[in-house]
Formats: structure tokens, sequence, C-alpha cells
């Protein structure tokens, strides 16, 4: 059964992008079908945070008007084999998003043996963002410890259960995860953060996963490759585990902790 | 700053992450409750207005209309409250 999956936040600059493209680079490692939808229409970023810019020929507006089948638009990976990419256009308006259109190209998909169906939202809850959530049956959203991204993470669950298609036809609700990017555990020991704990309570969603912050993620966006696949990075360690829970698989949370280190250790390195 | 600056500057008064969880708090409850009335609460306390009008000379802010919704219970509250000029 194929799933749809929308990256989402309400607020900009959190890492929906960043999380779609790693989310996404690893769920199709697991040999699982999967393609990435930029719904950013106007402003496509998420072929080049996959380092496919430059073979982008149509876009996902041109397979809605029918001047461009599914398989000329999409952008196949080099480096992971079940993975494909749907751009975003970057001369329409986001109007172009009709709700008809979208559902049409996520059926094709479907159909095309796709296993999963990540939506990388745009920011705010217009028109691009509705459309993006509209068809979903789970949700991750993307939150930053820090008060703003936090009261749009809850507008936009609120959205989730009350303007997708499961929550207008009656059906089981989209099943919302809470992924915390950017999450500074020396910062949260000095009390200057908001913890896991707090943003749990404040939002209450079943916790997927915690980013910690780190330079990893600018230099992977630099070189166009998903942060997932670098496995040295603490960044990509988390990623990967939220992708195992996503998938069912039991993983003790990592990188949330804060170990002061020793004078010694300091001074060697160690 | 001097030498006993230095000391003081690692203890800040109050944290700023438990300002941060309070204030986020309140407005989380807030905006729950306004996301919880109908949509047609607005609309309604402006004809319960016009119905009353016709018998008594109130004003728009004298009936206010308030929907609340009990996790607990199952059933939801409407509460009307009206503010009468007094009866000579």
């Amino acid at each position: 059964m194929a799933k749809v999956i929308v990256v989402t936040s309400g607020k900009g600059g959190v890492g929906k992008t960043t999380s779609s493209a790693a989310i996404g680079s690893g769920l199709a490692m697991t040999g699982a079908k999967t393609v990435i939808i930029d719904f950013d229409i106007g402003l496509r970023n998420l072929d080049l945070i996959m380092g496919c810019e430059r073979r982008v020929v149509y876009d996902f507006i041109n397979v809605i008007n029918g001047e461009a089948n599914l398989q000329q638009a999409l952008v196949k990976d080099k480096r992971i084999h079940d993975l494909y990419i749907l751009p975003a256009s970057q001369t329409r308006n986001k109007d172009a998003l009709t709700k008809e259109g979208v559902e049409k190209v996520i059926n094709t998909l479907k159909a095309d043996g796709f296993e999963y169906i990540i939506c990388d939202s745009p920011a705010g809850i217009e028109q691009g963002a509705m459309m993006a959530l509209y068809f979903a049956d789970e949700a991750i959203v993307t939150t930053n410890p820090e008060v703003s991204s936090v009261r749009d993470s809850d507008r936009i669950t609120g959205m989730l259960s009350s303007k997708s298609y499961r929550s207008e036809q009656q059906l089981d609700p989209v099943k919302v995860h809470l992924l915390v990017t950017r999450y500074c555990p020396e910062r949260v020991q000095r009390e200057e953060m908001l913890s896991i704990e707090d943003i749990n309570d404040l939002l209450g969603i079943e916790l997927l996963g915690v980013i910690p912050e780190s330079k990893d993620v600018l230099s992977a966006s630099n070189l166009g490759e998903p942060i997932i696949l670098n496995q040295d990075s603490d960044a990509g360690k988390a990623y990967q585990d939220a992708v195992d829970r996503l998938q069912g698989i039991e993983r003790d949370l990592r990188f949330v902790t804060y170990e002061k280190k020793s004078f010694l250790s300091r001074i060697f390195g160690g | 700053m001097g030498l006993l600056g230095y000391f003081r500057s690692d203890k800040p008064q109050k944290s700023s992450a438990k300002s941060a969880k309070d204030r986020l708090q309140i407005i989380v409850a807030h905006e729950h409750k306004n996301a919880m009335c109908p949509a047609y609460l607005p609309e309604m306390q402006k004809e319960i207005v016009e119905v009353i009008r016709k018998f008594m000379k109130i004003s728009n802010n004298d009936v206010k209309c308030e929907f609340s919704d009990n996790a607990d219970d199952d059933m939801s509250v409407l509460e009307v409250n009206i503010t009468l000029p007094k009866n000579k």
C-alpha cells in the first residue's frame, strides 16, 4: 500500500526540505520505490538540496496541465536506485496547484508502484501548503525548539485534523509525527532552549526523531547530497533513526543529552 | 565587568526556556479554544442582538456568546450572556 507523507511545519526555514530529502532518501535506500514532490511552486529548492538541479526539464505543474507526462518530469536520483524527484515549477504561481491536479498525479504515482510519496510542503498556510497536506496519510511536523516554530506547528497540526482529505471524508485521521530539528542539548541543559519534554508537553504529538544542530547539514546542502548519506555525521545518524522509526523499528533517542567534556579530553581532543 | 561579574554571568537569573514554555502554554491553549468555536458564532451573536434590539435598547457589546468544549464530557456548552439595561 502506497503511503503519502507530508513534511510540513507552518514556519519557514526549519528544515522541511532538508528533512524531506533525508527521509525520502532513507526510505528509498530500504528498496522501497520513493518519490519526493516539491510543492513550493515558484521557489523550487528540493532539486538543489538533492543535487539534481541541472537535470530538471519538466515540472509538477507541467504534469498537472498535461504539458508533459509523469515519466518525463520525474528526475531519477543517480545515487539511490529507487528514488525519484518531482520538481516544482519556478514560473507559475501557486494557484496552479489544484486539488484535482494533485490528486491525479498522486494516483498516477500510486499506479506506477511508488510505495512512498513524500510531499515537501512550502512554508505558510496558503494554497501550496494546503495542497501538500490534503492527501496525506501521515505527516511529519518539523519543529525547531523555538517559540514561533512551536506555535506554527500547533496550527498546522490543527489543519491536518480539519482540512485534510482524511478529515473531510471522516476516515482514520492523518497520523502525525513530530520531528525536532536543530536541537542543541548543551543549550537545553543551560535552560536557554526548549527541551524535547517541553515541546512534547506543548504539542502532544508522537516523537519521530530529534536532529541535533550540526554543521554537516550546511555542508551537505552545499554539495547537493542528502544529509542521511553522511553516516559519520550525528545529524545523518539521527535522520536514519527517524527513518527506521517511521517503518516501525524501535530506536533509542540519541544526541539529546549534553556531556560536558572533561578538562583532559578538551586538551587532548578525546 | 570585574571578577565578580565573570562568576555571575554563568548563572542567569531566570531561564529563558522556562519563559518560552510558559508563554507558549498560554497562547496554545488560547488558540485551541478559538479553533473549537463554530464558525457561525459571530453571526449568531449579531442576530441575537438584532432580535433583542426590537424590544430593548442594547448595544453589540451587551451580548456575549461563549462556546466551550470539555474533553472529559461528551457535550459542548454554548453560553449566551446578555446584559440588559435596568428596567425602569
